[in-house]
């Protein structure tokens, strides 16, 4: 046993902070001090490069910023010859792309979640959800290459039609022949951003509580009568959060977009028209941009759909994160 | 010692086996005192949880903390190992001494007081991704020692000192989650014995465990004290009076009575001990 | 009132068709895309597609092992950026609490998945491009690095906060300093959340365009020099669909192929790696 003591002793000397009785010591460990610094300062740096990114655009701006000021919002031209350079055909092209495909999206997506949540069975719910979800994770460049082969091809027949019969609705007063263009860019979109809403919807109304849809059920109410009655109106900032996050991810989707929402830089009046989004017309022309105004401009561009997509990101978040109280994780 | 429950008034008439020893020791006031505990305070924020409690802890003795819940007795004994100060806004008064030394002095590092100061939990709370084997060692492996034959003998002193040595003896590269409730509580206080702690702090080792394993911890909690002096909390009267050697019975806070395990029960001094012991609340 | 009654059932039924038809054209469109690829891609992958470099503009034969290399260096590049940042700020976030600091950066965090990757390109771009003087893997790099950072901070955090307290309070009972204790306890503990999400990460990297339009720029040349441009698969696939040259529509649409398998599998042995975790 005595041999035994002193391996014993010698081993629990060689732990760190083992002194006699009485000895000075630093109260905090080094190691915990250095271990909290470089944590800290790894945490800091998420925010330097938040900040960072606004800095560079601002700067990247600046040129065209002092060149055209506001103008830049609301004027009409985008002619590289004359440096002459305003956004608002393609913010109202990303808007209108966006929100038509959200206007599809919505029912769509909705739907699918009320039914994955409430007309299936509960093994039957993620045979069903995981595929979804796996469309949630598909690089855009594929759902463009799809859009472009298959598509448009699709869409282009469908116009002509459109075109002739209903040809003097001015919807479909356009040209028809392109295939690409608002409609197809909007489907796209469409097409993408449905798994996301979905699956953030579908978690939204799992957290009804099961007890107020059965209390309605209990009172003779039916299936659908429950859902509209009670789930939806409980679940309803979630979802309006769900939508506002779709809405941002088609309003910043780039490749799919430039691959068949058409690219030319003009006012749209009707569902035919090729017409640049922001995304997409930084992501044409920054290539050719020869030189510095061009690139101010075109970065100027990023910077006002940056500050879209922000403002829309916060309010998603906050309706989001008052919901769940952080417990959803990222979705994409 | 035998594993029999009492009835609770059967407390007024056993007689327990009090070591001649053990009495003339209660007298003198620094006679085998291993922690001495000085008008300690504990905060919750502005919430005052532990209020000037005062005790003095016998070497090589069980030391039996009871209470009603919520009377302050778990944070009075995380304030002993310097467990409480790592909740955020919790703050800690007075003095505790090691055989001497106030580990609340500045100066003290709190991570050498957990090493002198061990603890097991309510809980048995072994780590999930190590083995066995590893498990008892962990207090040398996270802290990088690595010497192989020296920790095989600790491994096996440990383990043969929670009784659990016969039981794993074949089975050491097995996942600690693996064992049984108990079998994990006995992990947990041979991975505390291992780094030869000076005190031992259990905080309700057996609310968690059934009747068959509560009775084997008891039964070796009277093996431990002679090597590790022993502080137990527990919210089981009859455990309070099977397995220690004094009693601090804690109310709101406050340490209302502490003495001899024995004389405790069977004869209490002050009023509100009576009616807690008798059933009378809690 | 029965007629009344009849009317809702009808609704209820009516809706239920409704809903059925929703949920249809979600899985009829991801059933038509992944079909597309697999159709159109698979048959032109051989092992000369994924080793040969690419061929002069028209010509047929030839590959893209330059883009595959070039995707997975720059990739490589920007994890080793990323993930010490994210996991390292998901550390302190849980493990040291801080009065609402740490819930500013994970809300960041948050707001910033929502960034589009153009914008990301041009960030690189104005930060690493314009004072280099020119294109670069590197720029690349740190483009992607930036929408990973989110991405693995946010995974980080949700794997560390499942990882119990009980853990924590055992190892520093021990005498264990509480760097240790998160080195040693909690981050093996909670490694395999930890490794999906860096795995999460890389796979959403991987197949992101428009950032490297203006940093990585492409290359039809072998390159595998950091601070020179680089061609990587997504961007290729790009190049190629719009390109004027029924070849390069094949290979986009093999590249695209091979894309969607790595996405696909990664998300598929993810789910199935996370699974495991919570059986032991």
């Amino acid at each position: 046993m005595a041999g035994d003591e002193v391996t014993l002793e010698t081993l629990h000397r060689a732990l760190p902070g083992v002194k006699p009785v009485g000895a000075r010591r630093q109260v905090v460990n080094l190691g915990d001090w250095l271990f909290y610094i470089v944590a800290k300062s790894l945490a800091l740096l998420v925010i330097v490069l938040a900040l960072l990114l606004v800095a560079d655009l601002c700067r990247g701006a600046s040129e065209a910023i002092r060149q055209f000021g506001l103008k830049f919002l609301v004027g009409t031209t985008w002619d590289p010859v004359t440096h002459q350079f305003s956004t608002l055909p393609t913010v109202i092209g990303t808007l209108v792309k966006g929100f038509i495909a959200l206007l599809l999206a919505v029912p769509v997506s909705i739907g699918s979640a009320i039914f994955l949540t409430c007309y299936t069975p509960r093994w039957l719910r993620p045979v069903i959800s995981y595929p979804i979800e796996l469309l949630a994770g598909i690089p855009s460049i594929i759902f463009g290459m799809w859009a472009l082969f298959a598509m448009v091809p699709v869409i282009r027949v469908i116009q002509i039609w459109l075109k002739a019969h209903f040809g003097w609705f001015f919807l479909f007063d356009g040209p028809a022949v392109y295939g690409v263009g608002v409609l197809s860019g909007s489907i796209i979109l469409f097409i993408m951003i449905t798994p996301i809403i979905t699956a953030i919807s579908k978690e939204i109304l799992l957290t009804v509580p099961r007890a107020q849809i059965e209390g309605m059920l209990a009172l003779g109410s039916t299936q659908w009568e429950a859902i509209w009655k009670v789930a939806l109106p409980f679940s309803r900032i979630g979802l309006f959060g769900a939508v506002i996050l779709g809405l941002g991810r088609a309003v910043g989707e780039t490749m799919a977009v430039t691959m068949v929402g058409g690219n030319s830089f003009a006012m749209i009046h009707s569902l035919f028209d090729p017409v640049h989004s922001m995304a997409s017309q930084i992501a044409s022309e920054f290539s050719e941009a020869t030189y510095s105004l061009y690139v101010s401009s075109l970065i100027y561009a990023g910077l006002v759909l940056f500050g879209i997509t922000i403002l829309i990101s916060l309010m998603a978040q906050f309706l989001i994160w008052r919901i769940s109280k952080g417990k959803l994780a990222l979705l994409d | 010692m035998s594993s029999e429950t009492y009835a609770i008034n059967d407390l007024k008439t056993r007689e327990l086996e009090v070591p001649v020893a053990t009495a003339t020791e209660a007298l003198g006031p620094d006679n085998g005192v291993r922690l001495r505990v000085d008008e300690l305070s504990a905060y919750y924020g502005k919430v005052q949880a532990v209020k000037q409690v005062s005790m003095a802890i016998r070497t090589h003795k069980v030391t039996a903390l009871i209470g009603p819940s919520g009377c302050g007795k778990s944070t009075f004994i995380r304030c002993l190992n310097r467990m409480h100060e790592l909740t955020p806004g919790a703050r800690v008064e007075g003095k505790v001494l090691l055989d001497e030394q106030d580990l609340y002095g500045t100066g003290v590092d709190p991570v050498d007081v957990r090493r002198r100061v061990g603890m097991v939990f309510q809980k048995p709370n072994p780590f999930p991704n190590m083995s066995v084997r590893d498990n008892v060692i962990a207090g040398f492996r996270l802290n990088g020692v690595r010497d192989r034959k020296t920790l095989d003998e600790v491994v096996e002193k440990s383990l043969r000192g929670a009784a659990l040595w016969d039981e794993v003896k074949d089975n050491l590269q097995k996942s600690g989650a693996s064992l049984s409730g108990g079998q994990q509580q006995r992990l947990c206080i041979a991975r505390a014995l291992a780094v030869n702690p000076e005190v031992l702090l259990m905080d309700e080792p057996c609310s968690a465990l059934d009747p068959i394993a509560t009775a084997k911890i008891e039964e070796l909690i009277h093996e431990l004290k002679e090597q590790v002096t022993i502080v137990i909390v527990t919210h089981n009267m009859q455990q309070a009076a099977r397995v220690s050697d004094f009693t601090a019975f804690f109310y709101l806070g406050e340490l209302v009575e502490f003495g001899e395990t024995g004389k405790l029960f069977t004869a209490p001094e002050k009023r509100q001990t009576e009616d807690y012991i008798t059933g009378r609340f809690g | 009132m029965n007629r009344h009654f009849r009317f809702r059932k009808f609704v209820e039924w009516a809706n239920w068709v409704g809903m059925l038809c929703c949920i249809s054209v979600s899985v009829f469109f991801l059933v038509a895309i992944l079909g597309y690829v697999l159709v159109h891609g698979a048959s032109y992958i051989d092992w000369e597609f994924l080793t040969a470099m690419p061929v002069p503009a028209g010509e047929t034969g030839g590959g893209i092992a330059n883009a595959l290399v070039g995707s997975f260096l720059v990739v490589m590049v920007a994890s080793l950026m990323a993930l010490p940042i994210g996991i390292g700020a998901a550390i302190f976030i849980n493990e040291f609490p801080s009065h609402g600091f740490g819930r500013t950066v994970r809300f960041l965090a948050e707001v910033l998945t929502g960034v589009p990757s153009i914008v990301v390109g041009l960030f690189a771009y104005a930060l690493v491009v314009v004072p280099s003087g020119g294109f670069s893997a590197f720029s690349g790099s740190v483009a992607y690095a930036f929408i990973m950072v989110p991405i693995i901070l946010i995974t980080a955090h949700e794997a560390l906060r499942l990882v119990p307290d009980s853990l924590r309070e055992a190892s520093l009972a021990l005498g264990i300093p509480k760097w240790r204790t998160i080195m040693g306890v909690v981050l093996p503990v909670s490694s395999r959340a930890l490794i999906t999400g860096a795995v999460l990460a890389i796979s959403r990297a991987l197949g992101e365009a428009a950032p490297m339009l203006f940093t990585a720029f492409g290359n039809s040349f072998w390159n595998v020099n950091l601070t020179k441009p680089i061609a990587t698969v997504p961007l290729l696939i790009y190049t190629y669909a719009t390109g004027p040259y029924d070849d390069w529509h094949q290979k986009a649409w093999a590249a695209s192929f091979v894309l969607l398998v790595v996405v696909l599998l990664t998300s598929v042995l993810t789910r199935a790696f996370l699974r495991g975790n919570s059986n032991e």
